[in-house]
């Protein structure tokens, strides 16, 4: 059973792993921010403006803003432009302002990158630009680590479906750490706090559930949370083998099993 | 969209399981590389522009640096992490690879498998006295000498120690030496039987 891949695992706390995949797909995810001082190149780097050369193809940076808030654009915003977007204020209204590609005359309005305008952008990028003086951007939580969520974790952790809350709950919680926010120690206290609550489940469920699909059990958990079923699996088919008295029986190495499957795919298609 | 190509790179990386190696995805990698010199020369421009005094191309400097920055991560990672699992294989399949892997890894992969081939067999003749130990046997315990194994498929002739050849034709069963099969049983021509 012994495997010679050994990954580069995901960092722990503040710090990321340079090498580790899953800190690189974990630092995609976005988070909301705002915009701290006027940016006026936004729309060329946006690609949308008309300098010389095409603008630089940058990551998805949704610019829109929700319509009826205090940020409600200044400058060169006519009031029949507002009219004819009255369909997208009234979506707006209900509280759904972060969706700026699918609203073209929210984007083009913010292009201008006019201060207070909301983003969302990439953890890497947001640590990138941050700075202590707040000076470019600022970040805000999302909604999973604010005050209405860490209610519903302290109540019970365990029926929260942390695979769709972004599927990197705990290491995204902890990156969050590293702007300094106010809410950080309650933050941290509850991602803590969830883990401690959801990790009696995940460890009796992967002690037990040997030879079954296990996929009903994993579904609700995040990335963190299913490695560490998968080491419980581990452990407990090994034992099982143990038992079996085939622990001395050599196997074929799962890498070339996998390989071989391939092989047949390859052949067939 | 910068960094998106990058890290498409390492999803389909993380994506494959088991520490399969997918193909390498030279033209990836080089539109990737051509997006960072891009990248580049627009800073050098700017920077040049900002030192005599244009301010407000700060933000977008710090935001292509930034860009820059996570394309080398994610190159650096994913090529990192292909020689980690080729480094695997060395293990698992041992010193002949299938021309099948072969076609899946680049050609200074290749080289680099073949270097480390090199040093892990002069440090494993430096093991153990005079003939060396071979690290890459027993990786479970032995409990003896000869096993009972049977042929997954047709192999051809294999010659053991003291010269006999056996003909390793599907389903038949030998009883062969246990440090003679180990390889096989793992790149799984043969299959070891319990009594």
């Amino acid at each position: 059973m012994a495997e010679a891949y050994f990954p580069v695992g995901p960092g722990l706390g503040p710090e990321e792993n340079f090498l580790s995949l899953d800190d690189i797909l974990m630092s995609q995810e976005k988070l909301p921010g705002r915009a701290e001082s006027n940016l006026p190149r936004l729309a060329f780097a946006l690609g949308q403006g008309s300098g010389a050369g095409s603008g630089d193809s940058i990551p998805e940076v949704t610019v829109g803003g929700n319509y009826n808030s205090r940020q409600a654009p200044r400058g060169a915003v006519q009031g029949g432009q507002r009219r004819s977007g009255a369909g997208h204020a009234g979506s707006a209204r209900r509280g759904r302002g972060l969706r700026g590609a699918e609203r073209p005359c929210f984007h083009r309005r913010y292009c201008e990158g006019l201060r207070g305008s909301k983003l969302e952008i990439p953890m890497w990028l947001a640590k990138g630009l941050h700075d202590s003086k707040r000076r470019l951007i600022s970040v805000e939580l999302p909604k999973i680590y604010k005050e209405a969520w860490r209610t519903v974790f302290s109540a019970d952790a365990n029926v929260v479906d942390l695979h769709k809350m972004g599927p990197y709950y705990y290491g995204f919680g902890s990156q969050l750490l590293n702007f300094d926010n106010p809410e950080n120690p309650e933050i941290a206290q509850c991602i803590l706090q969830t883990f401690i609550n959801r990790f009696r489940r995940i460890m009796d469920s992967s002690q037990n559930a040997y030879n079954e699909d296990t996929s009903s059990l994993v579904a609700r958990l995040d990335e963190l949370e299913r490695a560490l079923f998968q080491a419980g699996q581990k452990g407990l088919n090994d034992f099982q083998c143990w038992e079996k008295g085939q622990a001395s029986q050599i196997t074929v190495s799962s890498l070339v099993q996998n390989y071989g499957k391939r092989k047949f795919t390859e052949m067939d298609g | 969209m910068a960094g998106e190509r990058a890290v498409g790179l390492v999803r389909e990386l993380q994506s494959a399981a088991g520490g399969r190696l997918p193909p390498f995805r030279a033209e990836e990698l080089r539109q990737t590389l051509e997006e960072m010199r891009t990248l580049y020369e627009r800073n050098q421009a700017d920077v040049s522009e900002a030192k005599s005094g244009r301010t407000d191309l700060i933000f977008l400097i710090r935001f292509r640096h930034c860009c820059l920055l996570r394309n080398q991560r994610c190159i650096v990672a994913y090529l990192y992490d292909r020689l980690l699992r080729i480094r695997a294989l060395r293990w698992e399949y041992g010193s002949i690879l299938p021309n099948t892997i072969q076609f899946h890894m680049a050609a200074e992969e290749v080289e680099w498998f073949n270097r480390y081939k090199k040093s892990l067999a002069t440090y494993m003749r430096s093991v153990g006295g005079e003939e060396g130990l071979d690290l890459t046997q027993d990786i479970k315990p032995p409990k003896s000498l000869y096993i009972e194994v049977r042929c997954l498929r047709d192999y051809g002739e294999f010659e053991i120690d003291d010269g006999t050849t056996v003909l390793l034709k599907k389903n038949s069963q030998h009883f062969l030496p246990r440090w003679k099969c180990e390889q096989l049983i793992r790149q799984g021509v043969l299959e070891h039987i319990l009594s």
